[in-house]
Order: structure tokens, then sequence, then C-alpha cells
């Protein structure tokens, strides 16, 4: 069953067609990646999912409701959360406290005048929060300034973040952009081992090949605001259409 | 104690006792020494220290959480002053409904105006709300003062009558009071060489200023506060972890005016006039001065901005050519005229010139304000400490 569903979507910024007619199916449960040259549309497709754009024609649906015309917070609520490029986490505050932001969004909702009780009696809170910054490592760091940390670390905070509200899908926008061989790596395992225990759809969005073939179950290639692929990995590798695409002009013209 | 941990108790602890024990504190010098002048142990000076102590309090929980900088925070102190007055007029002296009225319409008022500002952020938002301040202040000077509708008594000032309604009018109470005991009554005390004054108007408005820093503790703790701070620093991930920050930021605002329009509603119940120029920019521009003074975002820093300032404000302006001349009277005469000149643009009426000097400094050197120094301090000593535990062999 697709989880999420893009018919038909177009998006143009002024005489730029950044997508045209596409169309994508995520299953629920599985990795799917999308893959494309710079300016493909890659970001575009993703802001289209998060209602931070909005298509000119077509449909975004997620779990049957539609996505279109809803603020990024709705979605959200809907469950459907985000990793960026650059992490975007609460700098100012301490790790235990980003991670507790999210955990109260999951339980409150968008917004809750809850200004009495002290963070500190929010016993339920507090244990999630903390059993999130175990299950991703982080425990040691929890009374960490998050500006203060590596750039391995805060990816892997925001991906605690998204994961402490438990999403239905989980969209990233290339995770591994700018790291060290040894962090993507461990983003690698981080992703993998997320995807085994608690069955999560994800979106990826990637430029390193490497971190798509060795985590995407199905790919979907865009190239010029088109998708002129979608297949499984090895089917992709293999494709003349993607070759081209990623290379110029097959050899042989 | 009070559901407060270890170091916030401390912290309410030292603003209890320090306003519990102000008139002592703040009048450290004999009455009839050369010092006396710049004691600030009087009932005016210290209810003002109090209630802009309030004001900041409430800015603060603005301004230093969410980072959003009102230039117009004035015009809910106005507004509740206005209908502090108002309840003088046609109920009676009595201040309880006073202040429970200038704490609901400047509740109102900074809903209407934050709703509208609070559309932009930056820049754009602190210009819309110093637009609509001073559309306030226009509005109660001129607008609103006609013959026909007489709302803000214009340039005189809203003031109580004899011939106004007061429905539960008492006999013999005609300045503001609390069920009978008045404001503007003083106790003196009278040891040794000082005078010390107690004033019923400092401190029912201390014993206000009191509850209102607890509130504003358990504001900074709970997951509201946590809230108001992950707006400051990053707006984008907190729309995308599925919170709308709009009513967060309202909600800080609309209890940030409330605060403005208590500080209003207690001015005006120590002295029953409320006039326009209490709405002005200028003193929308003296409670953001007060908050960075002490330390945005910090509990204590506003309450010590606001003393600051109104201190000296007051001090510095009482000083006056003759006040320097009698200081120098002893030198020759051309070094003590020449003192004077200089002195003389920093003091009496070029205080403002003095206030813009120390904060530069302040500013400059410690960018956390006075609360910044006080850390500083705190840890140089603490260093020096551990330095001399580290000498001491182990045993």
């Amino acid at each position: 069953m697709s989880i999420l569903e893009v018919q038909n979507v177009n998006k143009s910024f002024g005489g730029l067609k950044a997508l045209q007619n596409v169309n994508l199916k995520v299953e629920e449960g599985t990795i799917h990646a999308i893959i494309g040259p710079n300016g493909a549309g890659k970001s575009t497709l993703l802001n289209c999912f998060v209602g931070k754009l909005v298509p000119d024609t077509g449909s975004v649906t997620f779990d049957g409701q539609s996505l279109l015309q809803k603020k990024p917070h709705e979605i959200n609520q809907m469950g459907v959360s985000r990793v960026f490029q650059t992490p975007e986490i609460f700098t100012d505050l301490t790790v235990f406290e980003n991670v507790m932001i999210p955990c109260f969004a999951k339980r409150d909702g968008s917004f809750e005048l809850n200004a009495w009780k002290p963070v500190t009696r929010e016993s339920d809170i507090r244990e999630r929060a903390e059993q999130m910054l175990i299950d991703v490592n982080m425990i040691d760091k929890r009374d960490m300034i998050a500006s203060s940390m590596s750039r391995g670390d805060k990816r892997r905070l925001e991906m605690a973040m998204c994961l402490s509200q438990s999403p239905k899908l989980l969209l990233l926008d290339e995770p591994t952009a700018g790291m060290a061989r040894a962090d993507t790596e461990s983003t690698i395992e981080l992703l993998k081992e997320i995807q085994a225990r608690l069955k999560i759809t994800m979106a990826i969005i990637e430029h390193d090949m490497g971190v798509v073939f060795s985590l995407a179950q199905k790919i979907s290639v865009l190239a010029q605001g088109t998708v002129i692929a979608e297949d499984l990995p090895d089917a992709i590798r293999s494709d003349p259409r993607v070759k081209e695409a990623y290379l110029g002009t097959a050899a042989e013209d | 104690m009070l559901n407060l941990n270890q170091r916030d108790t401390g912290t309410f602890l030292f603003v209890i006792i320090i306003t519990v024990l102000a008139p002592f504190v703040m009048n450290p010098f004999p009455t009839e020494s050369a010092m006396a002048q710049f004691n600030a142990g009087y009932p005016d000076l210290m209810q003002r220290f109090v209630i802009f102590g309030i004001f900041a309090i409430g800015f603060n929980i603005l301004f230093g959480l969410t980072g959003y900088l009102s230039f117009g925070h004035a015009a809910f102190l106005g507004v509740g002053s206005y209908a502090a007055v108002w309840m003088f007029k046609l109920l009676s002296y009595n201040i309880i409904p006073a202040l429970v009225l200038s704490v609901i319409i400047a509740g109102i008022f900074s809903l209407f105006i934050g709703f509208l500002c609070l559309r932009r952020s930056g820049i754009y938002f602190s210009i819309l709300t110093l637009a609509f301040a001073q559309m306030s202040f226009a509005i109660a000077y001129s607008v609103l003062s006609n013959p026909k509708f007489n709302l803000t008594n214009g340039e005189t000032g809203l003031q109580v009558y004899a011939d106004d309604i007061q429905l539960f009018k008492v006999e013999n109470l005609t300045t503001p009071h609390l069920f009978g005991v008045k404001m503007n009554s003083t106790y003196e005390l009278t040891l040794g060489a000082w005078d010390f004054q107690f004033n019923v108007g400092y401190y029912v408005s201390a014993v206000v200023m009191i509850l209102m820093f607890y509130v504003s503790i358990r504001i900074f703790r709970s997951p509201f506060g946590l809230m108001l701070r992950a707006v400051k620093t990053n707006q984008t991930r907190l729309n995308y972890t599925g919170l709308n920050t709009r009513p967060y930021t309202l909600a800080a605002f609309v209890i940030s005016g409330m605060y403005a329009g208590l500080a209003g509603g207690l001015l005006a119940s120590m002295d029953p006039l409320a006039g326009a120029e209490r709405m002005q920019w200028t003193a929308s521009g003296e409670v953001v001065l007060m908050t960075i003074l002490g330390g945005a975002g910090t509990l204590l820093g506003p309450v010590l901005g606001a003393g600051f300032i109104k201190y000296f404000e007051n001090i510095l302006s009482k000083i006056n050519d003759n006040v320097l001349h009698a200081w120098f009277q002893y030198l020759p005469e051309w070094l003590e005229n020449s003192l004077v000149w200089v002195l003389h643009w920093f003091t009496g009426k070029g205080w403002h010139l003095t206030l813009g000097l120390l904060f530069m400094i302040i500013v400059i050197f410690l960018p956390g304000g006075l609360m910044d120094g006080a850390n500083r301090i705190r840890e140089a000593i603490r260093g020096r400490k551990a330095k001399k535990n580290a000498k001491t062999p182990a045993e």
C-alpha cells in the first residue's frame, strides 16, 4: 500500500518549469530514494510534500489525505517528519531540551498553553526523550548546548528529534551532505537500524550513490523536472536513461 | 520550595528579602550627611523601582524568551493607567477593581495589537509595534479628548474630580486605598542619624511584584517557556516539528501586555493621574533599555535594570549646579567653575548623557547585561577558590 502518492504535479517558478507531470508512489515500510542531477527538482518536490511549496497543478496525498494547502506544522501533526540538508535544531538549547520539544508536540498538538507545570515534572516526556537519546547513543551528550556539537552529532540529534515523534513517514533531504566518510557510514547504519527496528517509511533525497544503493529499496530518478525512471536499485544501476541523465548524452550518438 | 528548583528558590528569596528590606537597603546614608542625596529610600522612588520592575519582568517574557523586540509596550502601560483612573472615577478609590480592570483592558488591547503585529517578525515587528504605540499615544492625546466624548482628558491627563460619580464613595478616603489603608500613608522610623520610611503603597506594589516575579519564574521553567525559547532559536524547526509558532508568540505578547497593564494600574494607584505621555515611544524605549541593561532572558536582570535606570534618573537629575558648587567649594574658584562646567553636562537635566554612557559601557563590555557581570564575578570567585583548593595538598 502506498503511503505517499504524487500525481501529475507541476510547479514552475516564472518561466522555469521545475516539476513537470511528476508521478511517484512511496510504499509503506520501505526506503524510497529520489535521485537526480543538480537542478532536477528534487528539493522542489520535497518542499511540495511538507507544505513549504504548493504545486501549481496535481495532487499530493498522504495516508489518503491531501497535503495541498496545509501548513508545515499541520503536515507534521499528520505524521510526516523532515530532516533538513543542513541540520535544523534548536542551537541555543541543550540536547535534552531539543528532544523534549518534539515529544511535547506529539503529546499536546500544535499549541498548548502549558505555562505553570515545571518541565522537570513532565516525567512521561522526560522518559521518552531520555529513551530516544539512549537509542541514538547520545545520552552522554544530554546536557550539552546543541550548537557546540559536531555536524555528525547535529544530524544524529535532528534524526532523534524526528524519530521521537514516531512519524509515519520520514523525509530526509541529503542526510549525508557535507559529512566525513565515517559520519556518512554511521548515518547509513543508523538509518538501516531504524528501518529494521521501527519499520518507518522513509523518502530520501540523495546525491551520494553509495548511500543510495546501500539504503534504498526503490529508486526514482528525477531529471529536468520529470521522473525518468522508477525501479529497484539493480535495474536503476543498469538503466541507460539514468546514465544519460547523469553523464550527458550517450557516447555512441 | 514552591515547585522551584534550588537555584530559582535562591533567586526568589533574594528578591523577597531585598524588596522587604528596601527602606533600609536603599537608605545607607544618614539624613544630615552630604551623601544623603544618594539615598533612594523614599516612597516615590521605591514605588517606581518595583512598578517598573513588574513592567520589565513582563517585557522580558516576550523579548527575553522569544526575541521579539516590541517597541510599543508603553501603550499597554498607559492603557492600564487610564483603566485604573476610570475605576476610581466610577466606583471608588479602592485599588482592587482598578488593578483588575487595568489588567483586563491591557490584555484585550495587546491581543488586538499582537494579532496584527505578529504577522511579521524581526525589525518589521518592532516597527509595527512602534507605530501602534504612537497611534495610541496620538489617540489618547487628542482624538479621545473632546467635549462630547472625553475618555482621556488629553493634555491635562485623566484625574478624579470632586463631582465624579464614585458609586461606592467612602467619606474621608480621597486618595487610593486598599480597603481603607491609604497608599500614601508612611510610617517613619528614626534610628540615630537615619530616617527610614515605610510606605503602604510601596509594600502593596512590592507584594504584587513578588507575586509577578514568581509567576515569571514558573513561566520560564514551564513547557510553554521552553517553546518560547525554541521560537527564538529556530522557528523553521519548530514549524516542521508540528508546532504553530503564532499562538505561542501571541500568548507571550498578551502575557507581557497584561504585566504592563498591571504596572500602569499600580502607577495610577500610587498617584491617581494618567497622562498620554506614559504611552510615548520614549517610555517604550525605556523598558527595552531596562531589560537589556539588566540582562534579557534572565530572571533577575529586568528587575535590576529597572532599579538601575530609575535610580540614576532620579538621583542624577537632582544634582543641579548649586549642588555641584557646594561639592567643590573648597577648591580654587577657577577649578571649581571648570569642574562644575564639565559635570553640568552629565547631571541635572543632562542625566540622559550619563545614562547613555553607562548603557554603552555595559552593552560593550557586558553584552549579557548586569546579570552577565554578576555571573563573571561569581565565576572569578569560584575560580580563585578552586585554585586555592587545588594548592592545598590532599590529605
